[in-house]
């Protein structure tokens, strides 16, 4: 094909424009292309697999694709090409059916087994973890070990939204990061609180959906120590893109270590609970609370986002009987968005939250309630 | 000829032509006008959802929350599938479907003419309904295209009614139109047409129509029972009261896959008609290709799960509908094989509508080929819902089924206006496009492979040199289409004017038979067909 002289004067002036603009930040930048080999057998497996199938691919494109090209340089007719008038042959059509046929065989093979590996997690597992998914944050459950926790989004990157580039791992960062052992098989169990979030690890190559009503289950075999991190995969409402998870992999002997931390640290959690707290102690807790679990909904500043979350600044609950405000924080409300928060916050959390929305954001009730009153409505 | 006029019987329609202003097109009957009223609607939404998009990539364009808030953001990821799907692509093939069917089977116009009107009717206030929710408290759908439960109910906003009423309106509109298409293929073919003498264009847009019957009311069922869910105290998808979530997954995609080869049979006939014209040969192994679409239409009903392979299902679920996926790409194969063979050893020249053919082959065997990846259940462990999944179906959808429409719109608006369009700004738009539109969509395979999920209104730093790129390519192909915008409106303006032929190599009733432009009212008699 010949191209007009303005085409091509166009052709020139895009790239001018173009190509500096893609490399201008290419000193310092990371262009990640492929897909990670990840730390466990199953991630290695999917990688040989995608290589597999990546290749395959590529030499069909080539074929396909350069039998194109040949015949649009031949068999043009600026080239004096005369145009044949065959149009059929079944031979040929039978050819082209069975050969990607037997390719797809080929490719099948491998990823049955692979498969059926994947979704193996309950033979030999050595640890069992339930992973809850809750808008916008994950809980993680030892079952054997009695070890709770919620794991959310590190305030270093909420702080930063408008201009993160100088925090490295923005948006890839926790309060309370997973730690788990090497070179154990551990079975992950997910389920969700509220609506459908998607746990995804890819160095583990886990991703299995947290459905609410539902049991899901997937498995990692650990093989390196290191930090491995991920995101809610599953769109689950608002803060869905901040919702991240770190996987902390650790020998046995720092893993055992970190659940005996872990086991003192809730039991301070729980003698907090006994003491008198001042209202000022139960404020300054409440609004690191409220940042974490409420802002995301009811907003940084209490105003909430008109029609679909209530603002917490005059709201009739907030400035209301305190037995209500504390129920609905406790229990939830049915048919909403409002999870019940006894399962995710400690009796010092409710309190301290209650105490700080009558009496900040602006409203100021003036009343407190002591987190040993929590203890009672669970 | 003098005295043809004198003789005219009262019943011949040659003696007025449509009626003034706006009425015309309120009450129009005409295919024509009404085809033209389809490709206006969905060029119109093409631009709303275009929109939408770059809105998207701004806040893409680099780390941090510059533009948007998350909740508006999920806003326009889900309004700019929605407005894609139903509100652009498959209104333009609606309007190509009601300008050419009749011209390619000797017609004089579609089977229910005042149904067509009704068809085309509904989905300005179906659509005007879906967009009217952007304004209201609480904003519009924010859930995503595929609208998954609870997400859709519980938790969604109340301007969720809205939409399941335009969903409603707009399936409607679909089941009309699709009912059309088959009533005047199967009855309205002039003497001659047998079956296997159809265009491809014809016969995928019958296969579709068909699955266009068998689907929407399974879409219309879906947003029922949400709409029961959210205000009838029902619990379809609500684990609580024993529904299951996931059900709903089920039955969206029993819809939804065939949904997106509704999207694209009818682009395989365009290709079909296209690359024999400007190649000068006929199509290879016309047979094969109508059996191909058939098997498609056939195997789409039976691979929905495979966008579900992280939601649970048992193993022995998941290899069936890997096999069956994964099958799907022998006879789409096979249709890419016989358009290149159609090429080969043809007299080839490389005419506007040509490029967009060419580019929909290359950039569609892509998407297909990246299709063939994401079917394979294990390794999609990785690929789902991330980048890798969005360059995929922006690939077969963007570069697969826009590029067949802009294809038909060059090959055949000098049928339709008598104007050619000129050339050279025509080859502008192919390369400027082609160009963009990689730029745009070819990294995002390396973001999906890095893990960039899907839907998220902000990303880590390793995400951003990608991101950078693609928004670029994102604005360019964006404004890309503003250039069509222009060629168009200079195209009904005026022109050289198109021989009635129009290309070198073209056959078919709808050159051969007519005159160029198509008169108001064609064949009131039945073209004889050899």
């Amino acid at each position: 094909m010949v191209l007009s002289k303005l085409t091509r004067r166009w052709f020139a002036v895009t790239a001018g424009i173009f190509i500096p603009m893609l490399f201008m930040s290419a000193a310092n930048a990371e262009y990640k292309l492929n897909l990670t080999e990840g730390v466990t057998p199953i991630s290695q497996d999917l990688y040989g697999l995608h290589m597999l199938v990546f290749w395959i691919c590529v030499v069909i494109a080539a074929l396909v694709f350069g039998i194109m090209a040949w015949s649009i340089f031949y068999h043009r007719k600026s080239r004096g090409a005369k145009a044949s008038n065959f149009h059929e042959s079944t031979t040929v059509e039978i050819i082209w059916t069975i050969a990607p046929l037997l390719i797809l065989i080929a490719v099948a093979v491998p990823a049955t087994s692979t498969l059926l590996d994947l979704e193996d997690a309950t033979t030999d597992a050595d640890i069992n973890l339930q992973v809850t998914g809750i808008q916008w944050k994950w809980k993680y459950n030892f079952i054997d070990e009695d070890v709770e926790f919620i794991s959310s989004l590190a305030q270093s990157s909420r702080d930063v939204v408008k201009d993160p580039l100088a925090n490295a791992n923005y948006l890839l960062e926790v309060d309370e990061p997973l730690v788990l052992p090497i070179n154990k098989k551990i079975r992950f169990l997910f389920h969700s609180n509220d609506v459908i979030h998607a746990w995804f690890v890819p160095a583990l190559a886990v991703k299995q959906d947290a459905i609410p009503g539902f049991v899901n289950d997937s498995w990692a075999l650990i093989e390196k120590v290191g930090t491995y991190r991920g995101q809610c995969a599953e769109l689950c409402g608002k803060e869905h893109g901040f919702m991240p998870i770190v996987v902390e992999a650790v020998t046995q002997v720092d893993y055992e270590k970190w659940l005996e931390a872990k086991k003192v640290e809730a039991l301070a959690v729980a003698a907090a609970a006994e003491e008198k707290w001042s209202m000022e102690d139960l404020i300054a807790k409440g609004e690191t609370v409220y940042k974490v679990n409420c802002s995301g909904c009811h907003g940084v500043t209490g105003a909430g986002i008109p029609g679909v979350f209530p603002a917490m600044t005059g709201s009739d609950i907030v400035l209301g009987d305190i037995a209500d405000h504390i129920d609905i924080i406790v229990n939830g409300k049915a048919g909403t968005a409002m999870a019940a928060f006894k399962s995710q916050l400690s009796d010092v959390d409710i309190a301290a939250v209650v105490t700080f929305e009558r009496n900040a954001l602006g409203n100021s009730v003036g009343d407190m309630v002591q987190p040993s009153a929590i203890t009672g409505l669970r | 000829m003098t005295n043809a006029t004198t003789t005219v019987d009262h019943d011949d329609h040659d003696d007025h032509g449509p009626a003034y202003g706006i009425t015309r097109w309120i009450t129009t009957t005409n295919h024509k006008d009404i085809g033209t009223l389809y490709l206006w609607f969905a060029f119109i939404m093409l631009l709303t959802g275009g929109t939408m998009a770059m809105v998207i990539r701004a806040e893409l364009f680099q780390p941090g929350l510059q533009f948007v808030e998350p909740q508006f953001f999920n806003q326009m990821t889900t309004m700019h599938g929605l407005i894609m799907v139903f509100g652009a692509i498959m209104p333009a093939f609606v309007g190509l479907a009601n300008w050419m069917l009749p011209l390619m089977i000797g017609a004089p116009d579609m089977a229910l003419p005042r149904m067509n009107n009704w068809s085309f009717w509904i989905l300005p206030f179906a659509f005007t309904m879906l967009l009217s929710t952007l304004l209201m408290e609480g904003g519009g759908p924010a859930f995503g295209w595929t609208f998954y439960a609870p997400l859709s109910t519980t938790y969604a906003p109340a301007s969720t009614d809205y939409f399941i009423f335009g969903v409603h309106l707009m399936g409607i509109s679909s089941v009309m139109g699709a009912i059309n298409v088959i009533a005047t293929i199967l009855n309205m073919r002039a003497p001659g047409m047998t079956l296997m003498k159809m265009p491809l264009f014809v016969w995928t847009w019958l296969i579709t129509a068909y699955l266009l019957i068998a689907v929407m009311p399974v879409l219309a069922g879906a947003v029922t029972m949400m709409l029961t869910d959210r205000h009838f105290g029902t619990s379809f998808f609500d684990a609580s009261g024993g529904g299951d979530p996931v059900m709903f997954q089920h039955i969206f995609w029993f819809f939804g896959h065939p949904e997106v080869y509704i999207m694209i049979l009818p682009a395989f006939g365009i290709i079909s008609a296209i690359i024999p014209t400007f190649a000068r040969k006929p199509l290879f192994g016309y047979s094969s290709m109508v059996y191909a679409t058939g098997s498609i239409a056939i195997l789409s009903f039976m691979v929905w799960a495979h966008h579900m392979f992280t939601t649970g299902m048992p193993v022995a679920g998941e290899l069936y509908f890997m096999y069956a996926t994964i099958l799907i790409s022998i006879p789409t194969g096979v249709k890419v094989f016989n358009w290149v063979t159609t090429m080969w050893r043809g007299s080839m020249t490389f005419e506007t509508p040509m490029l967009w053919a060419l580019g929909f082959i290359v950039m569609f065997t892509i998407g297909g080929l990246s299709g063939l990846m994401l079917g394979v259940a294990p390794v999609d462990t990785q690929y789902h819902d991330t980048y890798f999944v969005v360059a995929h179906f922006h690939y077969v959808l963007v570069t697969g089924a826009l590029y067949s429409i802009i294809a038909a719109y060059y090959y055949w608006v000098p049928k339709w206006t008598g104007n050619m369009y000129n050339e050279t700004l025509g080859k502008i738009h192919f390369w400027w496009s082609t160009i963009a539109v990689n730029v745009l969509f070819f990294p995002q395979h390396f973001l999906g492979l890095a893990g960039m999920p899907r839907r998220i209104p902000d990303y880590a730093l390793q995400f951003a040199e990608f991101n950078k790129i693609s928004s670029i390519g994102g604005f360019a192909f964006g404004l890309a289409q503003l250039f069509f915008l222009y060629i168009i409106i200079k195209t009904i303006k005026g022109g050289k004017k198109s021989t009635d032929i129009v290309w070198e190599g073209a056959t078919g009733l709808e050159f051969e038979a007519l005159p160029s432009p198509a008169p108001y009212h064609s064949f009131n008699i039945a073209p004889e067909v050899k």
